[in-house]
């Protein structure tokens, strides 16, 4: 029904082909399928502009490398983008607080709580073994109590009794003395769902979560969601202090562009989502997954892969080269390595794609902080000194790292680090590096490796 | 209780005594569904004289258009038309002033939701007339059937709800409590069980007690979850076979905040089963209803029901002028145009 990013993209980027810069004038038209594309999967039309933006402005400039489309340097900008805002990968429920930790659930009428609530108890018994108390004060749908209730005893969990006539304060009270008397870890606390715009209903949920003291307070959201989603989470935002977002329904074929929309403008993470009926479907949040949903784009991550699959290929043929003319691999290759590593987010990078294990202790020292800390200390060098590490005597170390900001030790673990790796590539330069292109090559799809 | 189909001729008419009889009534909801679709003004028309300083429309200004379109769910297909019809004045040099550009908006709009109204009518015969109630999960069934049993029953008719929810914990006991609050007889077996079987015995029991209008809940589904559309089929295919024609109407639920995956859930429910007409749920909060427009610009399906809150009287049959109304003028200068 709705036509696919792939589709839109590979069309306006007709006119991309042959460019060797991505400029304001030549994305134009595909700014703007993506804009289409993105408000037809539901993403809300300040984050769409915000986004965007975002986009252009990292792409217009950019040189495009020579392995690549320029049609291809844009989905990869525009993927990286969506990912960044996503934020990091399942950050799961920080429940280190005085026993019983309290989970409250919040949202709109029919987003998902109460079978979330069963969900998540599920998940901290089987995973975390914890001793999980169940409560709802949602007094308003009727039998919503009665549902959780019987949810509870599905999964073997405490439930709270609690009558539709009772006040919600008084039934999280008492809900919190059971807890504590039970010895319960971990209380969860459905509520109603209701309106942002219900003032009443709005100031009750603050009533609870004021009495509840919650350690986590989750905003639940239907992933079928539309653009006023966006104004939803805002005001559950600022009426509650929210820790994270759980996107519901996501087994159907909605794009999901609420993910991005509530991330966006809660700034909170999105901890887990909903997939299906079964009460042990809620899922850890994958960024990658979620970005090429929003975007219609299955084959994103794929192509995306490839694509640095080929960034890589260009470098590692260059260093290649150097290596079969007889050059030794300097602190200045080490250089350009470390920021190409830092550029694919740290590890994983080059070394990883090559044939071989990497030595104990270099892949220690691929942390983002780590390479950042590395390339300081081969900028504080002469570039005599890295073409020759062997000049680096102590006074210079002691120079080096003044320069860098780090210690001595930190110089020598970066020479030894390089030492090793010279090593590796001399064994590997005597006849071993036709050996490691063919290898490389039979990992890259049909038709790719040229 | 045993009223036997009461008066044919009133009956019959239910239709348009609702709509002639109590028009201070209509009205109201209209006026509710301004209130709450607008909190005061149009998302659509708001500070239009701002945007207008020159007060003739330009290109600037059909863009923002647009995107206040896209940003009330409206979708881009349908948003595409309404533009063309506002472009093809632009360019003709037709667009004058807001008035015209409301006047066109308004036009393209009716165009496409106009076919779409056409109320429900319970028509005398076949007794019980079936109303099969589908829809994802938490789209607002239950509550529906709750207002609808409600509006029914005021009409004179003798109803019976069907607990075919025997899949969500608690379904069945929720529906019996709308059934208590409308004192009207619900029809349940246990959880788990299989809901055509529900059916079968509440249809039987349906006839058996003279009853005039049998709603049947459903477990909320995904429209992509082939077994249980599977299931939505066999439920037909067992009403069928105590009256050929059940479900005499068939209603698909959408949840008024749910986005353009609306449309994709309104296709796949009438592929598999065959609507016969749509009910638009919560469409108070600050959601705009928008999808609507996308719906009937995509599929054609009459819409029947439009719900604008909890009580029951916040549910009323769907009027494509007052709605468009009500999405373009604000609260405030529609209270001024209908004086």
């Amino acid at each position: 029904m709705f036509e696919g990013l792939s589709d839109r993209l590979s069309r306006a980027t007709q006119n991309l082909r042959g460019k060797g810069r991505l400029t304001e004038e030549n994305i134009a038209d595909t700014m703007r399928q993506v804009r289409m594309a993105l408000l037809e999967a539901d993403v809300a039309l300040p984050v769409v502009r915000e986004f965007i933006d975002r986009v252009r402005e990292r792409a217009v400039g950019t040189q495009v490398t020579r392995s690549l489309t320029p049609g291809q340097a844009l989905i990869k900008i525009i993927h990286d983008q969506l990912v960044e805002i996503m934020g990091a990968a399942n950050e799961g429920l920080k429940l280190n607080a005085q026993p019983p930790a309290v989970v409250l659930l919040a949202g709109l009428q029919g987003a998902g709580k109460t079978t979330t609530a069963a969900k998540l108890a599920r998940l901290l018994q089987e995973r975390d073994r914890k001793k999980v108390l169940l409560a709802s004060v949602d007094i308003h749908r009727p039998a919503a109590i009665l549902q959780l209730q019987r949810l509870a005893d599905e999964i073997d969990a405490g439930f709270e009794p609690a009558d539709a006539g009772e006040d919600p304060v008084a039934i999280t009270e008492r809900a919190l003395a059971t807890a504590r008397r039970q010895g319960f870890d971990v209380l969860i606390l459905d509520t109603a769902g209701r309106l942002h715009v219900d003032e009443d209903m709005m100031a009750e949920v603050q009533r609870v979560h004021r009495s509840a003291g919650a350690v986590e307070t989750l905003f639940v959201v239907d992933s079928m969601a539309g653009q006023d989603a966006v104004n939803a989470a805002r005001a559950f935002d600022q009426a509650l202090p929210l820790t994270g977002v759980i996107v519901t329904k996501t087994d159907g074929d909605a794009r999901g562009g609420v993910a991005l929309s509530v991330r966006q403008v809660t700034g909170k993470p999105i901890k887990f989502l909903g997939a299906g009926e079964k009460i042990d479907a809620l899922e850890p949040f994958h960024p990658e997954r979620v970005a090429s949903r929003i975007l219609g784009m299955g084959d994103v991550v794929s192509l995306v892969e490839e694509v640095e699959r080929k960034v890589d290929r260009e470098e590692a043929g260059k260093l290649a080269r150097k290596l079969r003319k007889g050059k030794g691999f300097d602190l200045a290759d080490l250089r350009d390595q470390l920021a190409q590593m830092e550029q694919l987010g740290g590890l994983g990078a080059l070394m990883d794609k090559l044939p071989m294990s990497v030595p104990k202790g270099v892949d220690a020292a691929l942390g983002e902080r780590q390479l950042r800390r590395q390339m300081a200390v081969i900028d504080s060098m002469t570039p005599r000194e890295r073409r020759f590490p062997k000049l680096i005597d102590n006074s210079r170390k002691r120079r080096i790292a003044r320069g860098a900001g780090v210690q001595v030790q930190d110089v020598n673990r970066l020479l030894k680090q390089h030492n090793q790796m010279q090593k590796m590539m001399k064994k590997m330069g005597r006849g071993g590096m036709g050996r490691m292109m063919k290898a490389m090559q039979g990992r890259l799809p049909p038709g790719l490796g040229r | 209780m045993f009223r036997k189909k009461a008066n044919p001729p009133e009956s019959t008419r239910s239709g348009q005594a609702d709509s002639s009889g109590p028009s201070e009534e209509k009205k109201g909801f209209f006026r509710r569904l301004r209130q709450r679709l607008n909190q005061g003004e149009s998302f659509l028309t708001y500070d239009l004289a701002h945007l207008l300083p020159g007060g003739k429309p330009d290109e600037a200004f059909l863009e923002e258009m647009e995107t206040r379109l896209l940003s009330g769910d409206v979708g881009v297909e349908a948003t595409s038309r309404i533009m063309e019809g506002l472009d093809r004045k632009l360019w003709r040099d037709e667009l004058k002033d807001t008035r015209t550009v409301m006047e066109t908006m308004r036009e393209t709009m009716l165009g496409i939701l106009g076919p779409c109204e056409a109320p429900l009518e319970i028509p005398d015969t076949p007794r019980p007339f079936v109303i099969l109630m589908v829809g994802v999960n938490g789209s607002g069934k239950t509550t529906t059937i709750g207002k609808l049993a409600r509006r029914f029953k005021d009409q004179g008719q003798q109803v019976m709800l069907a607990a075919g929810d025997t899949f969500r914990a608690a379904a069945v006991e929720q529906i019996q409590v709308w059934g208590q609050r409308n004192d009207v007889p619900v029809i349940a077996q246990q959880t788990g069980a299989d809901p055509a079987a529900v059916m079968f015995d509440a249809l039987e029991a349906a006839r058996a007690r003279d009853i005039d209008v049998l709603i049947a809940d459903t477990a909320g589904r995904l429209h992509t979850q082939e077994n249980l559309m599977e299931e939505l089929k066999k439920i037909k295919r067992v009403m069928g076979k105590i009256d050929a024609d059940a479900p005499h109407e068939t209603l698909l639920v959408l949840d008024a905040s749910l986005g353009q995956n609306a449309l994709v859930q309104a296709s796949r429910f009438h592929e598999a089963i065959g609507l016969t007409g749509l009910v638009m749920s919560k469409l108070d909060g600050t959601a705009k209803g928008g999808v609507l427009l996308a719906v009937a610009e995509n599929l054609g399906v009459p819409i029947r029901y439009l719900g604008i809150g909890e009580a029951a009287e916040d549910l009323d049959e769907f009027r494509a002028a007052p709605f468009v109304d009500a999405l373009l003028a604000g609260d405030r200068s529609q209270e001024a145009g209908s004086a």
